[in-house]
């Protein structure tokens, strides 16, 4: 066991626990509990948005998937991450003052109360509700694998209680403390990953020998790591660029990102997030997968990609400065299970379960019910990550384009294009949904491009065709 | 409902619609000058390679000052073309 490196990390676990017991205090004093509970009562500020946007997107993938890919791919796989700076700005442009507005006149809690009341159609919700419940579980089953993973690797204990320790430090402060718990932690967990990144990028660089000798060492051992090809010179333009949709634009259509959409107090906070955003995410991106590369010149001949940035950590760093350092994987993990957590709650207690269960509910049944549901997804999801699946970035990557395939054009036309329907939105997502499934299973990287792509653009043309060939339900939107 | 809400209701989407074309302009710029320093530098053979700050050339462009280009192009945009609208239709007390 790792004392000196365990000290920290248990420090910032009580600070995160700490953080979400003080916004539970909201809950017994907010108006609303469903408002509350589910989405902040709307109350979220610049810097508190840009965080839980950075921290929800940013996961296990960004912080030790990634980074293991750019130790074996190099600099090709940086140009890749950086097309994620995108996020920063284009998510809260583009649904930014339109999906505020439209979120408040309809009431809507959760995203997919928007898109019932968009689209008038039962079916939708339905549909909506199941992806993201099937999506999300598998995801989330994904990121805490590899924080126990982290945590066993790190401190030497067995993964079962790694996986504990983890789980039950997520699951408390979520439980209890709703939408709101899960923002001002994403923010602590949010500056964590940043300081943590540039703390260990400094270290790396220097441990290096500065960055001429590193990108030396890199030239004599493999030019191609120096290249926007990859290491085997086989990652075409084409294919990377095709991760723009994937990881840039497309997030858009995530729903654990699109919800942040509907929860800032105002257009100065939404403002001052777009560039917090851009800021944080494209610092943390940049160095976290400058770290992957270099480490490959530091620490040379690390076989599984997703022990590099621990292994990294734990040779440029002293022990008490690498626990700090490590915070920001567990910081990224956490801040991504527990808006996961807290959507799929939602999704099953407001959009299933109130609709169509119990819909006269009382107020306290559905207080219960809340807190019921979220420890039950929660412990199923533990219990799904005991026998663990392998390869965390692709398992997060599928859940990521499914979602994309599902969500993004019911999302964005149902915003901007008043002749879209709910024909149009049923069958872009049905066929989003199974084609993804296809592709993935028959043609990934269908003509050199992500998986993604074809879906996406499929499920457009049938939005449009079917909007436009069934009888126009003209939205209230003006 | 009554008409003037319906008229505030315009105004504010217009605003609205304008800023997410800015956004998709935005991008559009980010990715020109991301695949073009990329692969205008980045193609040729490595032994060609110029070094900027111990990075490649293609690197430090596409991706460092890429970066820094891009914040300074939201912030430029969202301080001089955003505006500050009210998002609920009418006061309607505390929530």
């Amino acid at each position: 066991m790792n004392w000196q490196v365990l000290i920290p990390l248990v420090l910032f676990l009580v600070i995160i626990f700490i953080a979400g017991l003080y916004a539970s205090r909201h809950l017994t004093s907010s108006a609303s509990f469903l408002q509350e509970y589910f989405l902040g009562s709307r109350q979220l500020g610049g810097f508190i948005l840009a965080m839980t946007m950075i921290a929800t997107y940013g996961s296990a993938g960004s912080f030790i998937g990634g980074p293991g890919a750019a130790y074996n791919i190099g600099l090709a796989w940086v140009l890749l991450a950086m097309s994620q700076v995108v996020t920063g700005y284009f998510v809260l442009m583009i649904l930014g003052k339109k999906f505020a507005i439209m979120a408040r006149k309809y009431n809507a809690i959760t995203l997919i109360d928007f898109l019932k009341e968009r689209y008038q159609s039962k079916w939708v919700s339905i549909i909506a509700a199941i992806s993201i419940i099937v999506f999300l579980f598998s995801s989330m089953a994904a990121q805490w694998v590899g924080g126990a993973r982290l945590i066993e690797s790190v401190i030497g204990i067995p993964y079962i209680t790694a996986l504990m320790i983890f789980a039950a430090s997520v699951l408390i402060y979520v439980i209890i403390g709703g939408f709101r718990a899960v923002a001002i932690t994403d923010s602590i967990q949010g500056v964590v990953m940043l300081i943590g990144t540039i703390v260990l990028l400094v270290a790396t660089i220097i441990a290096g020998g500065g960055i001429d000798g590193i990108v030396q060492t890199l030239r004599n051992e493999n030019p191609n790591l120096l290249t926007p090809y990859g290491n085997d010179h086989s990652l075409t333009p084409l294919y990377i660029s095709s991760f723009w949709i994937l990881v840039g634009v497309g997030v858009v259509g995530l729903p654990q990102v699109a919800v942040r959409a509907m929860s800032y107090k105002n257009a100065r906070a939404m403002h001052r997030a777009i560039i917090i955003g851009t800021i944080v995410v494209g610092m943390i991106m940049l160095g976290m997968h400058l770290i992957g590369v270099f480490a490959r010149a530091v620490v040379p001949g690390i076989e599984i990609g997703d022990k590099v940035m621990p292994t990294v950590a734990l040779k440029v760093l002293p022990g008490w400065l690498a626990g700090i350092v490590l915070a920001a994987p567990m910081a990224a993990i956490m801040s991504t299970v527990d808006s996961l957590l807290i959507l799929v709650s939602s999704a099953v207690v407001k959009d299933l379960y109130i609709s169509y269960v119990n819909p006269s509910a009382s107020e306290n049944n559905v207080k219960w019910t809340s807190f019921i549901v979220t420890a039950v997804v929660g412990v199923s999801v533990f219990a799904l990550a005991i026998h663990p699946p392998n390869l965390l970035i692709w398992l997060n990557l599928y859940a990521f384009g499914g979602l994309e395939s599902v969500f993004i054009w019911p999302i964005v036309l149902g915003l901007y294009w008043e002749k879209g329907n709910k024909f149009g939105a049923l069958s872009s997502m049905l066929v989003g949904m199974t084609s993804y499934m296809i592709f993935d299973k028959f043609h990934p990287n269908f003509l050199g491009m992500n998986t993604v792509v074809f879906p996406i653009i499929l499920s457009f043309l049938c939005y449009v065709a079917v909007s436009l060939a069934t009888k126009p339900v003209i939205a209230e939107m003006d | 409902m009554n008409l003037k809400n319906k008229k505030k209701k315009d105004w504010r989407f217009h605003i609205a619609h304008k800023e997410a074309i800015i956004g998709v302009i935005l991008v559009i710029i980010n990715f020109i000058w991301w695949y073009g320093f990329a692969y205008g530098l980045g193609s040729k053979d490595v032994s060609e390679y110029h070094y900027i700050f111990g990075l490649p050339a293609w690197f430090f462009y596409s991706c460092v000052v890429g970066f820094i280009v891009m914040v300074v192009l939201v912030v430029f945009a969202v301080k001089a073309f955003f505006k500050d609208v009210p998002f609920d239709d009418e006061e309607e007390g505390s929530i």
